[in-house]
């Protein structure tokens, strides 16, 4: 099963290669990780997306909480969450395509932030279900670049992560 | 006061109490050994390899309830003590290990004896630190202590530039630290003490597991009165071994790969176990599958969440320091006394296991037998010498014949299985017990790969006996071979051995070579007894094709052993 796992930990060099060090030691998939500092700049917050049975996210989560920059850990996809990704895809955009790229663009919600006699550059954010299917829906032929940042989450309501 | 960084290190050791310092002097960590030159406070080992720095540093802190503490330089000294480090991480033992870097405007210019030594030692420690200011030393060899010997303990590396050594700050060493993002649990979950408590009292057919967190964590006494109030059966883990007394009538003998046939087979068929400091590990109980196919009852006490329901799940997990989480047990066993009839019908099944004497073997008059070289060297030695062991045959049978009374008597490599740690490790311990027989039971393979280590012995007068069970064979690759591979001894037998007495001999130690049974129990008197202040070179010529029973073959199940009695 999917897991988002959310982590709050020390901004220290060192600290994201002990995140990735352990999941290729300990053999744990890796589907997507991002991390960027928090408002307090001495912590980062990363978001793991994973999979695994119970008892491999079970280990994954034990095994993040021992290392010792980590403070604290959650398993989002436990509870209510929201996920966001963002998206930039860059189209071939020439005579009929271009009107047609727009659209879909405004169907799912998303920018043209660049624009050349050939090309657009579509900005999209959503889930990652949400851009996958945007990739889908357009000609696959038309795609010259995507560049994915990776799920970034947060628990609904009272579902706070800080120290 | 301001202070270099070189002076800085030296000081923290000295705050630490660090009584040895076991390394290996080079370019990164010359002016940590100026400063060391110095003073008399923190006493220099010089060893003759930086793994064998580690592995002294480890048989100090395993044989001692202290952190053990190394030096090593940059480059190649850092890579040679990786061995030692990965060591201690398997087995969870407390240790500081200080490398030298090259300076820091060289780092990542791939320098002379550069290497990233935090990237490559980042798997194998519980953390590390590349220091990068001489204000930051203090406060990062606090903490290198302080998370090395608290929660689950580990090998904690401090990387240090050359440059820093050199820059002067104010020192204040630390009085306390304190982390936000590791607080080790210690006390035990009140409400799962109560619940084990109840399953234990339900229990018709009880065991305990007891590993080498019961070491760990000091707690042989706890262990020991909470099991005698009980009336359970105990079998020890291969690392768990002295904590509690092998002489007891309620010990079972070790479990696992090379346990007896008792222990297993009262492992397999409890209804309610108590594990306690162990970790289900596959050379305990061989495939969890056929493990978990008889159903119990399993409370496992940690101090490391991520052992419990790892390999195996757990009905009653409780994550505390060991020896409180049993305190706290055993108060609310005492306060209800235990019938002990409950558990009667349970031990007449396990006294009928173990009327099948699985540790019976074949003696002889031709041949000395490995087995008999150990249990002749428990009679000579009382039972109460600290033995070190290297990998291989010879542990299992160090393991299994030497009955150990006292937590902290038995040093052996039992995660990594380091060839090559028996010997450096007997001279950490003999270094914090100046006054006790200290033996390392190796084979003539396992000596070879630290035999260098007999001249940091000359050099400190450690009165080491090295036990050595000659067979002429990596033996325990030659059993797997004889059991799984047809006969075929590939690469495991050696020719061309030196004459390990006269190898002795021109270290400046004495060495005996002993070919025959008769002649067994006086050349151990010789050493331990006549030559007790000497190292001794003990080379038994013994057996060549003897096996170490029982065994459970890997990927099998606990019960399924092969017995020495079955050939
Ligand atoms: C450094 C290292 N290399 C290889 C092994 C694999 N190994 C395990 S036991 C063994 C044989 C050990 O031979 P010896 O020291 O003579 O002991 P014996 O089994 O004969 O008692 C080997 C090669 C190991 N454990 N450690």
């Amino acid at each position: 099963m999917r897991h988002v796992i959310s982590l709050l930990l020390e901004n220290e060099s060192g600290a994201l290669s002990r995140v990735s060090g352990l999941f290729s030691a300990r053999g744990y998939n890796i589907e997507s990780l991002t991390v960027a500092p928090t408002e307090d700049a001495s912590m980062s917050r990363m978001t793991i997306v994973t999979s695994g049975s119970d008892e491999v996210i079970e280990q994954i989560t034990k095994q993040l909480n021992k290392l010792i920059e980590v403070v604290k850990v959650v398993d989002l996809s436990e509870a209510a969450y929201i996920e966001r990704e963002l998206m930039l895809i860059k189209v071939r955009a020439v005579a009929k395509d271009r009107e047609e790229l727009k659209r879909m663009a405004d169907i799912f919600r998303g920018r043209v932030v660049d624009v050349t006699d050939s090309t657009y550059v579509i900005e999209l954010t959503g889930t990652q279900d949400k851009l996958d299917s945007f990739i889908n829906a357009i000609d696959r032929a038309l795609i010259l670049e995507t560049v994915r940042s990776g799920v970034t989450g947060v628990g609904r309501g009272d579902r706070i992560l800080k120290v | 006061m301001v202070l270099t960084g070189a002076e800085i290190v030296v000081r923290c050791l000295q705050e630490e109490k660090v009584e040895y310092l076991f390394g290996y002097p080079g370019g990164a960590v010359l002016f940590i050994y100026d400063e060391l030159f110095k003073q008399d406070k923190v006493r220099h080992v010089l060893v003759r390899h930086e793994q064998a720095a580690v592995h002294a540093a480890d048989g100090y802190a395993r044989s001692t309830e202290s952190v053990g503490v190394a030096l090593v330089t940059s480059g190649p000294g850092a890579t040679n003590a990786v061995t030692g480090i990965a060591t201690a991480y398997m087995d969870s033992i407390p240790l500081v290990i200080i490398s030298g870097q090259v300076p820091t405007p060289a780092i990542g210019l791939d320098a002379f004896q550069e290497v990233d030594t935090v990237g490559i030692t980042r798997p194998c420690v519980k953390h590390n630190f590349l220091v990068k200011d001489v204000k930051d030393i203090a406060a990062t060899i606090k903490k290198a202590f302080y998370i090395a010997k608290t929660g689950r303990p580990g090998p904690v590396l401090v990387d240090i530039p050359k440059d820093i050594t050199a820059h002067k700050c104010e020192f204040v060493y630390p009085e306390s630290v304190s982390l936000r993002s590791y607080n080790p649990v210690v006390k035990g979950h009140h409400g799962q003490i109560k619940k084990a408590a109840q399953l234990l009292f339900e229990a018709k057919r009880p065991m305990i597991y007891a590993g080498g967190g019961v070491v760990l964590s000091n707690a042989s006494e706890q262990l020991t009165k909470l099991a005698r109030a009980l009336g359970f059966p105990v079998t020890n883990t291969l690392m768990g071994l002295g904590s509690y007394p092998a002489s007891d009538k309620q010990f079972v003998g070790m479990l696992g790969m090379h346990g007896t046939y008792e222990a297993n087979m009262s492992m397999h068929y409890c209804d309610v176990l108590l594990a306690v400091g162990a970790r289900f590990d596959d050379r305990v109980i061989g495939d969890p599958k056929h493990f978990q196919a008889e159903p119990r009852k399993i409370i496992h006490i940690d101090i490391d969440p991520s052992s419990i329901s790892k390999r195996v799940k757990v009905d009653v997990p409780i994550v505390g320091d060991v020896k409180e989480v049993l305190e706290e047990l055993a108060r609310l066993i005492e306060a209800e006394k235990p019938n002990p009839e409950n558990a009667s019908a349970w031990w007449r099944q396990i006294n009928e296991w173990r009327g099948k004497q699985c540790m019976l073997y074949k003696g002889s008059d031709e041949v000395i037998k490995p087995q008999f070289v150990v249990q002749k060297m428990w009679e000579v030695t009382g039972g109460d010498a600290f033995v070190a062991t290297d990998v291989g045959q010879h542990q299992m049978w160090a393991a299994q014949y030497y009955g150990f009374d006292k937590p902290r008597r038995w040093v052996t490599s039992g995660g990594l299985g380091t060839m090559g740690f028996g010997l450096p490790a007997a001279m950490g311990i003999q270094l914090a017990h100046p006054d006790k027989p200290v033996a390392v039971v190796t084979g003539e393979g396992s000596i070879q790969m630290c035999i260098q280590e007999l001249s940091t012995c000359k050099q400190y007068r450690l009165p080491i006996k090295v036990v050595s069970l000659n067979n002429r064979y990596l033996g325990m690759v030659r059993q797997w071979q004889e059991f799984f591979h047809g006969n075929r001894y590939s690469e495991s037998y050696m020719d061309s051995l030196p004459d390990f007495a006269k190898i002795a001999e021109a270290y400046g130690h004495r060495g005996i070579q002993v070919t025959k049974p008769s002649d067994v129990e006086g050349a151990l008197r010789e050493a331990f007894i006549t030559h007790k202040n000497d190292l001794v070179f003990l080379d038994f010529q013994v057996d060549s094709t003897e096996n170490v029973y029982p065994m459970v073959q890997g990927g099998k199940g606990l019960t399924e052993m092969i017995l020495a009695e079955d050939l």
